[in-house]
C-alpha cells in the first residue's frame, strides 16, 4: 500500500517559500492558543510557537511525513509548551474535583418545573461585525484563559485547532466521555462570558 | 425532559453521542421549546466565535525570522 507524504510537508521539503508563509498564517492562531494553555505569558507563548516552527525546519529531512503536518506540529507545540511551563513553574489555579453532575447553567435561570424562567436572548440580531470584532474575540480569549487547564486544553484542541475527538482523547489520554464533559463545561463557560459581554 | 436537563445534553447532541432514545427525547423537546433553541443557538454562535481565534495573524518579527530560517535551510539543502 503506497503511503503518501503529506502535501504540506512535501511542499516544505521542496523549499516552497510561499507555501511556508501560508502555513505560518494558517496555523498561527491555534498554535498560539495551545501554547497559551500551558504558558501564561503571551511572549513566552510566541517563543514556543516560533521554536516549534524552527523545530519543523530542522527536522524536515528526518521526519517521515506520513502523519499530517498539523498532527506533527501539534505534538511539537505540546512538548515545548509543557517544557517551558515546567521551566517557568507557572502557578496553576487549583482546579476543583471534577463533578459530572454540576450545572453549567445557573440553576436560578430555571423554575421549579425545570423550565426556563425567561427565554435566553437571541443573538441573531447582533451584527456579525460585532460578533467578530477584535474586542469580542479578546473577551472570548480571556474567557478561555480563565478556564481550568483541563477544560482549556479541550476547547482549544477541538474548537480552535479543530482536531477531531479521537485525536484529542488519544493525545490527552482521557476517555471520550471525559473529553465531552470537559468540552461541555468549557463551551458553557465561554458562552456565559459572551452572553455577559453582549448583554 | 426539562430544560435544565436538556442544556446539559447539548454537547452530547452536537457530538452525535446521545443514545437513539435520548436523542429522540432531546429532539422532541427542541421542537417545542424556544428557550432551549435560543440557548443552542448561543452555543453555536460561541463555537463560531471561538473558531475565529485561529485567524490570529503572525506578527511581523516572527514571520521575517521564520522565513529567514526557512531560506537558510533551503540554501543549505540546495
Amino acid at each position: 500500500m503506497a503511503e503518501e507524504v503529506d502535501r504540506d510537508i512535501a511542499a516544505l521539503r521542496r523549499g516552497d517559500e510561499a507555501a511556508f508563509a501560508a502555513l505560518l498564517e494558517r496555523h498561527h492562531g491555534w498554535m498560539m492558543r495551545l501554547a497559551s494553555t500551558y504558558v501564561g505569558d503571551p511572549h513566552a507563548a510566541e517563543d514556543v510557537v516560533q521554536e516549534a516552527w524552527l523545530t519543523v525546519i530542522r527536522s524536515l529531512d528526518r521526519f517521515e511525513g506520513r502523519s499530517t503536518l498539523k498532527t506533527w506540529i501539534f505534538g511539537i507545540v505540546m512538548n515545548l509548551a509543557r517544557a517551558r511551563r515546567r521551566k517557568e513553574e507557572r502557578l496553576l489555579p487549583f482546579t476543583s474535583f471534577f463533578d459530572r453532575h454540576a450545572h453549567t447553567v445557573d440553576p436560578a435561570r430555571f423554575g421549579s418545573d425545570g423550565m426556563w424562567r425567561e427565554r435566553p436572548q437571541t443573538w441573531e440580531n447582533v451584527p456579525e461585525a460585532k460578533m467578530l470584532a477584535s474586542e469580542t474575540l479578546e473577551k472570548v480569549r480571556q474567557a478561555i484563559e480563565a478556564l481550568p487547564e483541563r477544560h482549556r486544553e479541550v476547547i482549544v484542541l477541538r474548537d480552535v485547532a479543530e482536531l477531531d475527538a479521537s485525536e484529542v482523547t488519544g493525545r490527552l489520554g482521557i476517555s471520550p466521555e471525559n473529553q465531552r464533559v470537559r468540552l461541555h463545561r468549557a463551551r458553557a463557560a465561554v458562552r456565559k462570558a459572551l452572553e455577559e459581554y453582549l448583554a | 425532559m426539562k430544560c435544565r436537563e436538556i442544556v446539559e445534553l447539548m454537547t452530547d447532541y452536537l457530538e452525535g453521542t446521545l443514545s437513539p432514545r435520548d436523542r429522540a427525547r432531546f429532539e422532541e423537546h427542541m421542537t417545542g421549546c424556544d428557550g432551549c433553541n435560543a440557548y443552542l443557538e448561543q452555543l453555536r454562535a460561541t463555537m463560531n466565535t471561538v473558531r475565529r481565534l485561529a485567524d490570529e495573524p503572525v506578527p511581523e518579527p516572527m514571520r521575517s525570522a521564520l522565513l529567514d530560517a526557512f531560506r537558510d535551510w533551503k540554501t543549505a539543502h540546495a
